[in-house]
């Protein structure tokens, strides 16, 4: 059956405009339970539409990828989906800590979580060797540090080209990357600006790839400024549209970080009864995330910046 | 002019930029403190951002690591890849910030667990960039409140490297870093012996004694022969605190 399914989804690639899909439908088709699922993001552009979903679908035992877990995978954590996550800081960032996360670890509530570490630039490495197809990435980190000692993966090996020692981390290679971008083209080739974090090795590195954006635009806004193209439709299955699908992170230029509820959420999450009543309110409560945002109404439109824009720059025309 | 605690921590450590090119900067105190050493001590003073910001021209006080106003009229936004193998790996940052939950005598840090790691008492947010910034950056800055919790005499975990056991212990590592130069505190600033890289205190701040400084810490700590008094925060630097930097007090009170 799961065959049968990726061989629709392969012959679905083909007819590029079908890729346009609904969050249900993405989710539902192409995150399955026991993934490695990497929704990433840097601060900005962190798929909190495509995590409620997840939770909504009540997916199992996923191995969750992230370099700042983040409330999203708090969130995920706190729900249950979540079996193992691989990560280098896992604050609430500029607030202090994730509480489900802590919950997880120090007492195994609401069930154990397996944890693999490393440092943001490990993270940043394995997510480098998974999209080149390397076997391993070579880091100046880690000297006289703890953190080899408690992950095995992180290793120290020769140089084949003189006498240094250098500590070298394992690609990573995600069944299923998530990635909001502020726009994309029906064939997936997606643009993203303002922090692009690793979205892009991610991606690549990734064996399946759904594209969540703020803006579905015509391909010719695309090819007007492929500099900005971060991810190529050719690697993309799904195309969703998502207004706001990053609060309360933020989307350069579209909306900025709802830093209230990043405060809000250290009392929200701190026990589990208001947790879980949060969770049934916000994610389990709304069929989607347009009935999320209708929710929040007025307070969303409050987070748009002003205008900063670009001079445009010229390509030129050759013919 | 009275000043609060945090105002005196701001502008000692912004004092320690002086000569600076290239800070890494981590959000709340750190942020406050290179943008007021670029006004004050180094003028040429680039603030780089983990998230992948060179040259960053804040608008307003970022409140996290990532916050969009370090993206808007920076010099460069790249992916972290770029950030940390061709400004950080390569070489190019003077000075990093680190935070700590613990620090020991020789300076190593803790900000992943207190207890052991396979079943920690209390399990904090992990490196981030940490592990890597305190062997890559040129020199560390660390700005922490002095108490007997966090100034232990070994860390529980080392996320980021001081001097490990002293001595030429962290030589050893040949890592390009030299490591830290400063922890500065509510109270007193710290540095390092130069033989024994232990931590000693080398300034109390005005009207701080010998003995609050000591109930604070847990190992009996050193006092260097040259004590000085820490020079409190001018009314200039009050002033780009107060109505530039942090205007709505945030980290500053």
């Amino acid at each position: 059956m799961l065959a049968d399914r990726r061989h629709f989804l392969l012959a679905v690639r083909c007819f590029a405009e079908m890729k346009v899909t609904t969050m249900r439908d993405a989710i539902r088709e192409l995150v399955r339970d026991g993934d490695m699922v990497a929704l990433e993001g840097f601060t900005q552009l962190i798929c909190f539409a495509a995590g409620h979903e997840i939770i909504r679908q009540r997916k199992k035992d996923l191995t969750l990828c992230r370099l700042t877990p983040d409330l999203v995978y708090d969130q995920m954590i706190a729900a249950g989906v979540c079996r193992k996550l691989v990560f280098s800081y896992a604050g609430n960032p500029g607030v202090g800590s994730l509480q489900a996360f802590r919950r997880a670890v120090e007492k195994g509530e609401p069930r154990s979580l397996e944890l693999e570490e490393y440092s943001h630039f490990g993270m940043v490495g394995r997510y480098i060797a998974g999209a080149a197809r390397l076997p391993f990435y070579p880091v100046n980190s880690y000297l006289g540090g703890d953190l080899p000692r408690v992950n095995p993966r992180i290793r120290q090996i020769q140089s084949p080209y003189g006498d240094e020692k250098i500590y070298v981390v394992p690609p990573l290679n995600p069944d299923v990357a998530i990635l909001h971008a502020q726009r994309a083209d029906k064939n997936g080739n997606t643009q993203i600006w303002g922090l692009t974090g690793a979205q892009k090795e991610v991606a690549f590195a990734s064996r399946r790839v759904i594209v969540v954006v703020e803006e579905l635009v015509a391909e010719s806004v695309i090819r007007a400024d492929p500099n900005r193209t971060l991810i190529p439709g050719l690697i993309v299955d799904a195309v969703v549209v998502e207004p706001f699908g990053a609060h309360p992170s933020y989307a350069q230029g579209y909306y900025d970080r709802d830093n209230a509820f990043y405060v809000e959420w250290d009392t929200i999450a701190r026990e589990t009864a208001g947790l879980n009543a949060w969770l049934d309110e916000w994610v389990y409560g709304v069929n989607d995330r347009a009935e999320y945002v209708a929710k929040w109404g007025e307070k969303l439109n409050a987070l748009k910046p002003g205008d900063a824009f670009a001079e445009p720059v010229n390509y030129g025309e050759y013919k | 002019m009275e000043y609060s605690q945090n105002e005196l921590m701001i502008s000692a450590a912004a004092r320690e930029l002086r000569g600076a090119r290239v800070a890494f900067v981590g959000v709340g105190l750190p942020n406050i403190v290179c943008n007021l050493g670029q006004r004050l001590h180094a003028p040429a003073l680039e603030l780089v951002y983990e998230a992948g910001v060179f040259g960053a021209r804040p608008a307003r006080l970022p409140l996290s690591i990532g916050d969009p106003t370090i993206v808007t009229g920076a010099a460069s936004v790249m992916g972290m890849p770029d950030l940390f193998q061709y400004y950080l790996q390569r070489g190019l940052i003077d000075v990093g910030f680190l935070g700590a939950a613990q620090i020991d005598k020789f300076g190593n840090i803790n900000t992943t667990v207190i207890g052991a790691y396979a079943k920690p008492k209390t399990r904090l947010p992990g490196s981030g960039g940490a592990a890597e910034i305190a062997v890559l950056c040129g020199k560390i800055l660390v700005i922490t409140r002095l108490n007997k919790r966090a100034f232990v005499p070994r860390v529980d975990f080392i996320t980021s490297p001081g001097y490990l056991e002293g001595g030429a212990a962290r030589e050893k590592l040949k890592a390009r870093g030299r490591g830290p130069e400063a922890v500065i505190t509510d109270l007193c600033v710290l540095r390092f012996a130069a033989d024994t890289r232990e931590m000693m205190v080398t300034s109390l701040h005005p009207n701080v004694t010998r003995a609050q400084v000591q109930a604070n810490i847990g190992w009996q700590i050193r006092f260097a022969d040259a004590l000085e008094t820490t020079e409190p925060p001018s009314a200039e630097e009050l002033r780009l605190i107060r109505e530039e930097l942090d205007p709505q007090r945030l980290y500053s009170r």
